[in-house]
Formats: C-alpha cells, sequence, structure tokens
C-alpha cells in the first residue's frame, strides 16, 4: 500500500444512545481517503449504528449522540445536514426501491440539491448507472418501476442511486446479505473499481467479504471497538483473542 | 357415540356460511338500488335532468339541485381535503406518536361516529348565525367539511403510516429534507389510501341530508354564488317523500342521485388506478 494515507474521516470518543440503552461505547478510529475499510463484528456489534451516526440518520430514530465527527476535519454537525448526506452516501442491507421507474429512482438524489437540465440529467443517470456495472442490463428499459429489476440488479440500483449524487463517501450496510453469489461478485467487483474515487466503509456479517475486499478492518463487539488494523492482519494474527474466536467462527 | 365434524367438512361448512353471508348483504344492496331504479327510470328525461323545479317539485325538473349538490360537495371537498391531508401529515410525520396524536386520533374516531344532524346544529348555530353566513352554500360546504374531516385524517393517517419507514431512510439518505421527503415520496406512495379517504368523504357529503338542511336551507331557485341557498338532491328527494309531494319525482331524484355517486367513485377509481400505473 503505497498510496497515500489521507484521513477522511475521524471519529473520536463517539457514544450513541437509543433511549437509555447505549449502543455505541467510546469509539475512535480513522478512515483513510480512497480506501475500503471493512466492519465486522456479530449482531447488536453496533456496525448500523456507526454508519448511521456518520451520516446523522440516527436524529431521525431520536438517538442521542456524544463525541466528535470529521469529515475532511470539518465537524459533520457544522455542515448542513442535506450537503452532508449528499457527501456520505449509505447504502441499506435490503435494497429499497422508491415506487417508481429506475430513472426516477436515479433521479432523486441529483434532483433534490439543484435544478439541472434534461440533458444533464440523462449524462448523471448513465454514468451512475454504468459505474454501477447495471447500465446494460437496464439501458432499454429506464422508465420500467424499478420494482421489476431482480434482488441483485435493485442492490445495484441502490448503489448507482447513491453514485448519482456524486459522493465521497460510500458506506454499504451489509449490502450482499439478500443476494446470491453471483449477484454478490459484482456488487464486490463494481467495490473494488469504484475504490479509485471513492472510500468506503463495508459494514458486513461475512467476515470473508472483508477479506476479500477491505484494505483495512475494523472488529466490534457490543458496543465496542475491539481493534482495527490491515485486514491481513486481522485475519492472520490479531491482537485480540475475541476478533481471533469471532474470525474462526467460535461465536457469532 | 360422539359425533365429529371432520377438518374436511367443517372447511366446507365454513365456505358456505361466508359465502352465504356475502350473497345475503349483496343481494341487500342490488335489491335497494334495483328497487330505486325500476321506480326511478321512467322519471329520468331531459326535461327532468335541465329543467327548473317547479311546484314544490310536484312538476319541472332537478336541474337547480343538481348544481346545488355538485357545488355544495365540491366546495366541502376542496376546504377538507388539504386540511384533513395537512392533519394526518402532521400526526405522523411530526408528533412522534406521542399524547397528542393519541388525543387528536381518539377526537378524530369520536367526530367520525356523531350523527350527522349535530352538525347540522352546529352548523347552523355557527356559520348560518353565529358568522352570519345565512342559509348558505357555503354554510353547507363548511359544515359538510367538519363532518368529514376526521374521516379523511384517519384514512390518511393510516395510509401515511404505512408508508415504509425504508423510504423516508432512503429519501434521507439521499440528502432530502423533510419536506422533500413528505412531498415526493410519503405522499405519492400513500395517495391511493388518501383518496380513498377523500372518496369516503365525498360519499358522506354528497348523500347528506340531516346537516345540509340546517345549514344550506332548502330553497329551489338557482345558485349564483356560494351564499345562494340551495336544496340538494337528498334534501329534495327527502321533502318530497316526507311531504308527500310526488313520490315519482322522489325516485327519479334518489335515481340521479345514486347515479352521481356511482359516477363520482367510477371516476376517481379510474384516476386511482391511471395514477397507480404511472407510478408503480
Amino acid at each position: 500500500m503505497n498510496r497515500q494515507k489521507m484521513m477522511k474521516i475521524s471519529v473520536e470518543q463517539l457514544n450513541l444512545f437509543y433511549g437509555q440503552n447505549q449502543v455505541l461505547k467510546n469509539i475512535s478510529l480513522e478512515v483513510y481517503d480512497k480506501e475500503i475499510l471493512g466492519v465486522i463484528g456479530p449482531a447488536n456489534a453496533g456496525k448500523s449504528s456507526l454508519l448511521r451516526a456518520l451520516n446523522r440518520l440516527y436524529e431521525i430514530d431520536y438517538a442521542r449522540i456524544s463525541g466528535k465527527i470529521r469529515l475532511d476535519g470539518e465537524n459533520i454537525f457544522n455542515i448542513p445536514i442535506n450537503d452532508l448526506r449528499k457527501r456520505v452516501g449509505l447504502i441499506f442491507a435490503t435494497p429499497v426501491v422508491l415506487p417508481g421507474s429506475i430513472f426516477k429512482n436515479m433521479s432523486y438524489g441529483p434532483k433534490l440539491h439543484r435544478k439541472i437540465k434534461r440533458q444533464e440529467l440523462n449524462d448523471i443517470v448513465a454514468d451512475a448507472l454504468k459505474a454501477a456495472n447495471l447500465w446494460e442490463e437496464v439501458k432499454d428499459r429506464l422508465y420500467d418501476s424499478a420494482s421489476t429489476l431482480s434482488g441483485g440488479q435493485q442492490q445495484r440500483l441502490c448503489i448507482a442511486r447513491t453514485l448519482a449524487m456524486n459522493p465521497e463517501v460510500i458506506m454499504m450496510d451489509e449490502p450482499c446479505s439478500g443476494l446470491d453469489p453471483i449477484s454478490t461478485a459484482k456488487i464486490e467487483a463494481t467495490m473494488l473499481e469504484l475504490k479509485e474515487t471513492y472510500t468506503f466503509i463495508l459494514v458486513t456479517n461475512n467476515t470473508k467479504q472483508a477479506a476479500r475486499t477491505a484494505d483495512r478492518t475494523a472488529f466490534f463487539l457490543a458496543g465496542e471497538l475491539i481493534e482495527i488494523h490491515k485486514t491481513k492482519k486481522i485475519f492472520t494474527k490479531p491482537d485480540d483473542p475475541r476478533t481471533d474466536d469471532y474470525i474462526r467462527g467460535r461465536f457469532g | 357415540m360422539t359425533f365429529r365434524i371432520g377438518p374436511r367438512t367443517s372447511q366446507i361448512i365454513a365456505h358456505i356460511i361466508l359465502l352465504l353471508m356475502t350473497i345475503i348483504t349483496v343481494v341487500v344492496l342490488f335489491f335497494i338500488i334495483g328497487y330505486v331504479f325500476k321506480n326511478g327510470f321512467a322519471q329520468l328525461s331531459l326535461e327532468f335532468l335541465f329543467d327548473r323545479t317547479r311546484e314544490m317539485g310536484k312538476e319541472g325538473g332537478i336541474f337547480p339541485s343538481i348544481i346545488g349538490t355538485l357545488f355544495v360537495t365540491v366546495l366541502a371537498i376542496i376546504i377538507a381535503t388539504p386540511l384533513g391531508v395537512g392533519s394526518a401529515v402532521y400526526l405522523v410525520e411530526y408528533t412522534r406518536g406521542g399524547l397528542l396524536r393519541r388525543i387528536i386520533s381518539f377526537g378524530a374516531d369520536c367526530l367520525a361516529g356523531v350523527p350527522s344532524i349535530i352538525f347540522g346544529l352546529f352548523g347552523f348555530i355557527f356559520f348560518v348565525i353565529q358568522l352570519k353566513l345565512g342559509w348558505s352554500i357555503l354554510s353547507g360546504s363548511l359544515t359538510l367539511a367538519v363532518m368529514i374531516i376526521p374521516t379523511i385524517i384517519r384514512t390518511s393517517e393510516e395510509a401515511i403510516k404505512a408508508v415504509p419507514l425504508s423510504y423516508r431512510e432512503i429519501s434521507y439518505s439521499l440528502g432530502g429534507g423533510k419536506l422533500d421527503t413528505i412531498l415526493k415520496v410519503v405522499l405519492p406512495t400513500s395517495l391511493p389510501g388518501i383518496l380513498t379517504g377523500v372518496i369516503l368523504g365525498i360519499g358522506r357529503a354528497i348523500g347528506e341530508t340531516a346537516a345540509v338542511i340546517f345549514t344550506a336551507g332548502s330553497s329551489l331557485g338557482m345558485p349564483t354564488s356560494v351564499f345562494s341557498s340551495t336544496r340538494t338532491l337528498a334534501v329534495h328527494f327527502y321533502i318530497l317523500a316526507r311531504e308527500g309531494i310526488s313520490m315519482e319525482k322522489a325516485y327519479g331524484t334518489a335515481t340521479v342521485l345514486i347515479i352521481i355517486i356511482l359516477f363520482v367513485n367510477f371516476v376517481a377509481y379510474r384516476l386511482m388506478h391511471r395514477f397507480m400505473e404511472r407510478y408503480y
């Protein structure tokens, strides 16, 4: 890894509470520019909550937060929330397409942020679909309902929909949990192609997926960050025995 | 010796009972409509539909009442829909399901069950006398609007609640604000349900007698503005039958009213269908 390690996101002493329930405990970590950071851990480890904290989506759940999060050195609480969410895209575990056509799904994000001429919008949509490796499959049916796509196609549409906003960071919350191996392989390939341009945070239940794609991997357990290292180290000689146990499938 | 019904037999019996219940309901419904149509269709003529009412309804047509009915109903819907849908959006999207929402929902349920004559009395005292609007289309529409708002609130509330949370999360995570999310995702998705509430409201308003007779009056003249008094079809029918003016004309009026209701429902469902096809 000779690439320059620029810091993209830094998290300091982050705590997140849902009511009385603390789901993130004193998390500090950094995400480098244009890396894929894998986040692994069993259920209720706080992986998804971390993502929801980073784009402040936790606010719609009425959760409380303490600690510092910076994007390119800027406090995310000083960034207008819609800009923050445009810059830090989130892809959910279950692909959710909005009612309406493929094109409508694709144009929803870009049209929220500024007025766009039709021609430019067409280009944005086409480019994003190409980047998500979906263009060839849908180019003749852009105005069909998005719900006619298969599960794997829908998840790539969700990725393309996020790409259409031209984000800086793309967070994925178990993007392949409901998909077959071929669709999973396509999404992993897409991610590896795109990491030249974007920073990824990949939450996954599938430790092998982290091993295949992530540059660095963080292991979470019950709301705590146990360790974060280069993926190879996490999977060969982790510092903490719990990490080793989880990766070897002794619990989880 | 014990007598047991096997699972197969009990299935068949349940099937037959349910089928019978459905048949009874449908037969009663069709009998009523059929009976009215049988007595009323003979009355239908261009003169009946498009002429002025003469001799208290014994002669002439019902054109002023048709216009009055449409006027009152359309105005009531125009007043009630934004208020009802707006309240529902507020309740679901802005109140976190707290005490306020429970109180308002409970209140709306109670109001939806209040007899319409109570609304009529309220409309008479408040709109007709207190606000000095007199017996007029406006007073009638306002009263009907107050009467159907609870229905629209409750059906819209259910429809908006049924929009998956994940749609909202997607919208927010793409950088949409609350208003974007409501206008571009929540309302279009829940529109069919909202429209069902509006159609129910139209149904209640168009066939209402007690609430409008107190507020819109029963004058037979051609309405010229929202301040004119008018006699809606339902009220006209009631007076014709109650005072024994003309049973034939009463059935004719009822037939026209039923046809208008069927037509409105048909158009509304067509529109909804067209919208769903375009949108889903």
